[in-house]
């Protein structure tokens, strides 16, 4: 009888647990993985290329797309790194909104991840309980900008508009009793601040919810517990960032270490992990999502004691109310301009990094002085973790492949761009 | 944070004199172009000595300069002639009103002479700074630069990508395959003389029963001009930041 040679496998592009359409050759030698080679770009849209051929504001809804389950850091990022190249800084009240709708898209993001890794390596029910809280998220999300996911808030300069006075209810319907109704409308009877605070003081419970289910689960443990370990000087070597690094031991957190809008002013603490395996990045993940919490119900606390402009009165690159609009002549002008031409940036080039959920989200502008940027560089976390993907499932079992893709948490929106 | 980065700027510069320049920039951002030839041995260096610790690679991003500092809309003689129309490409008389821009020094800077260059964001986590570096490709048929994967694990795969989107080669690279664009896919999609709308376009042919290439039947075009403004607010006279490069054009 022949002796078995090494042979070469092929996942997905179609595979449920491909987080979209990652396509793996796997090279195998029985059941363990020698090899891996991931072949990515199913999803290139070139948004770097598009931007490049649009004034600055009209990619801002591209970026959205980058990243589609944390939509408004990736705004933030290219909204940051224009705001470098124009030297404007936005009013205090629009950073805090910033803050708060970051770390509501963080725990959006978490819980996308939660549940997905759970249901890819066999826990189904913590699916349906993430997918419970990141509807009302969703609806945080409606109420600001008017779509649930794709919502261009963020500008340079601030953001679009203030937060509600009142949060959107739900409305008498011949499918609900009135009970029902009055029950699902009991959290939105106030503003969005009051919503959003209600939330953030539920969750907590919620991730405890989360946790009972699979922290000390056996299974969990086994599928997860020494799984895709990377250590610290790995990690480095490689690029990693966000929960991929401090999974490892590295205490590094732009918010903490490099902070931008107001993250200096709020309290909060940095999960780290020990052992870098697929385990502890779940515990920080986890983590995250109560320190997210926190944050948020700082924010909405300041937010509630300071009223005031959301967006930069510079007329040169915010557009002016539109009643002001309607008896002056400059501000028609403006408008105009604005929404014609767009605004030209200064000639230079300018790199903004912030801690996106996935981990450091960067926007590289070089602009020629011109109303469109003349390249953009979207570095995305995600792109250098799964580069590293052949090195982390080395020696692994197929079914851990599942598991390493899981705790990368990868969206192929944003490395493939 | 700017005591830090002048302290960082006189290191580097202290250790490496000739083999870097320092480029101007501004946001209070660090960066240095590097002869290609000199670029793993400044990299390797950067990662080891101490007090410099730049352990990561953030990102390596290809920029191809070829139509740098030109528009598609000209609006300086625009009282004499009227304004054009603005929607075509590549047409001739697009020429750049940029070339005599000055720099803080009263130098003037170009767009540069170079068509290809790879910039590197490098991260140093011990230190908590950062630090960029740009190095043009000689060539501008067959741009190529030496490869930092050695240095950097995780130039790996930004290196392909740079290579696959802007055709950079780079010298050493142990797997330099396409990365982001389709199997079989020809030409260099983000270079400035490749159409945004593509070369070609994909369809079923019903006669010959199955899909089918063609030159794309689509017409390209600009829903709003580039135009580059002199702007005079961002002029260094006017501006707190002394390093803020003069925006203007020769108006």
């Amino acid at each position: 009888m022949p002796e078995l040679q090494s042979y070469t496998m092929n996942f997905g592009p179609q595979h449920p647990a491909a987080h979209g359409v990652l396509r793996l050759v796997l090279e195998m030698d029985g059941e363990t993985i020698q090899k891996a080679d991931p072949h990515v770009g199913l999803l290139h849209r070139a948004t770097e290329k598009l931007a490049e051929s649009k004034p600055f504001n009209q990619s801002i809804g591209y970026m959205d797309r980058l990243d589609y389950v944390s939509m408004m850091c990736n705004e933030h990022g290219y909204v940051l790194a224009i705001e470098k190249l124009l030297g404007i800084t936005p009013p205090l009240r629009a950073q805090y909104i910033r803050v708060m709708y970051d770390e509501i898209t963080r725990i959006l993001n978490h819980l996308m991840w939660l549940g997905a890794h759970g249901l890819d390596i066999g826990a189904m029910s913590v699916f349906l309980y993430c997918f419970r809280e990141r509807e009302d998220l969703m609806d945080c999300y409606e109420a600001v900008s008017g779509t649930r996911m794709h919502a261009t808030y963020y500008r340079p300069g601030g953001v679009y508009r203030d937060l509600p006075e009142q949060m959107p209810r739900f409305e008498p319907s011949k499918f609900r009793t009135e009970k029902e109704l009055a029950r699902m409308n009991e959290a939105r009877s106030g503003s969005l601040l009051d919503f959003i605070d209600d939330f953030a003081q539920r969750f907590p419970a919620c991730v405890d919810t989360y946790e009972t289910l699979l922290t000390d689960n056996r299974i969990w443990k086994q599928r997860t517990v020494n799984i895709g370990v990377v250590s610290p000087e790995r990690a480095m070597q490689l690029g990693f960032s966000g929960p991929m690094l401090r999974g490892s031991g590295i205490e590094w957190d732009l918010r903490k270490k490099q902070p931008y809008e107001v993250y200096d002013r709020v309290d909060f603490d940095i999960p780290v992990g020990v052992n870098g395996d697929c385990y502890d990045r779940y515990l920080v993940r986890i983590e995250e999502m109560r320190q997210s919490a926190r944050i948020i119900r700082q924010c909405v606390q300041w937010l509630r004691e300071n009223p005031g402009p959301v967006i930069t009165d510079d007329r040169k690159v915010a557009p002016p109310k539109r009643v002001e609009m309607k008896d002056d002549m400059e501000s028609l002008i403006h408008h105009f301009k604005l929404y014609t031409e767009g605004y030209c940036v200064p000639e230079g080039e300018a790199y903004a990094a912030i801690e996106h959920p996935k981990g450091e989200f960067g926007c590289y502008i070089v602009s020629d002085g011109a109303n469109k940027p003349y390249r953009v560089k979207v570095r995305a976390a995600g792109f250098a973790h799964l580069a590293a993907m052949s090195e982390m499932v080395e020696g692994h079992m197929l079914a851990d492949v599942v598991a390493v893709i899981g705790t990368q948490d990868i969206v192929f929106g944003e490395i493939d761009r | 944070m700017k005591a830090r980065i002048q302290a960082l700027a006189e290191k580097i510069e202290a250790q490496f004199g000739e083999q870097v320049r320092r480029l101007q920039t501004r946001c209070g951002e660090l960066g240095y172009e590097i002869a290609p030839g000199q670029l793993v041995e400044v990299c390797t260096a950067l990662r080891d000595t101490d007090g410099l610790d730049f352990q990561m690679l953030m990102d390596v991003c290809g920029v191809d300069y070829l139509t740098y500092g030109k528009d598609e809309w000209t609006t300086f003689d625009a009282t004499e002639t009227g304004f054009s129309r603005g929607v075509r490409r590549g047409q001739p008389g697009m020429e750049a009103h940029f070339a005599a821009t000055t720099d803080v020094d009263g130098e003037p800077v170009k767009a540069p002479s170079r068509r290809f260059a790879v910039v590197y964001h490098l991260l140093s986590i011990r230190n908590n700074t950062r630090l960029r570096l740009v190095s043009y490709c000689e060539d501008d048929e067959y741009p190529m630069i030496d490869s930092v994967v050695d240095v950097w694990s995780s130039a790996n795969w930004f290196e392909r990508e740079a290579f696959d989107l802007f055709g950079i080669l780079f010298r050493g690279h142990p797997d330099l395959r396409r990365l982001l664009t389709d199997y079989g896919f020809i030409g260099h999609p983000f270079r400035k003389d490749f159409p945004l709308i593509g070369e070609v376009e994909v369809r079923y042919d019903p006669d010959r029963r199955r899909v089918i290439y063609e030159p794309v039947s689509i017409e390209p075009r600009t829903l709003v001009p580039r135009v580059i403004r002199d702007d005079h607010r961002y002029e260094p006279q006017i501006s707190d930041d002394a390093s803020f490069r003069e925006a203007g054009g020769n108006a």
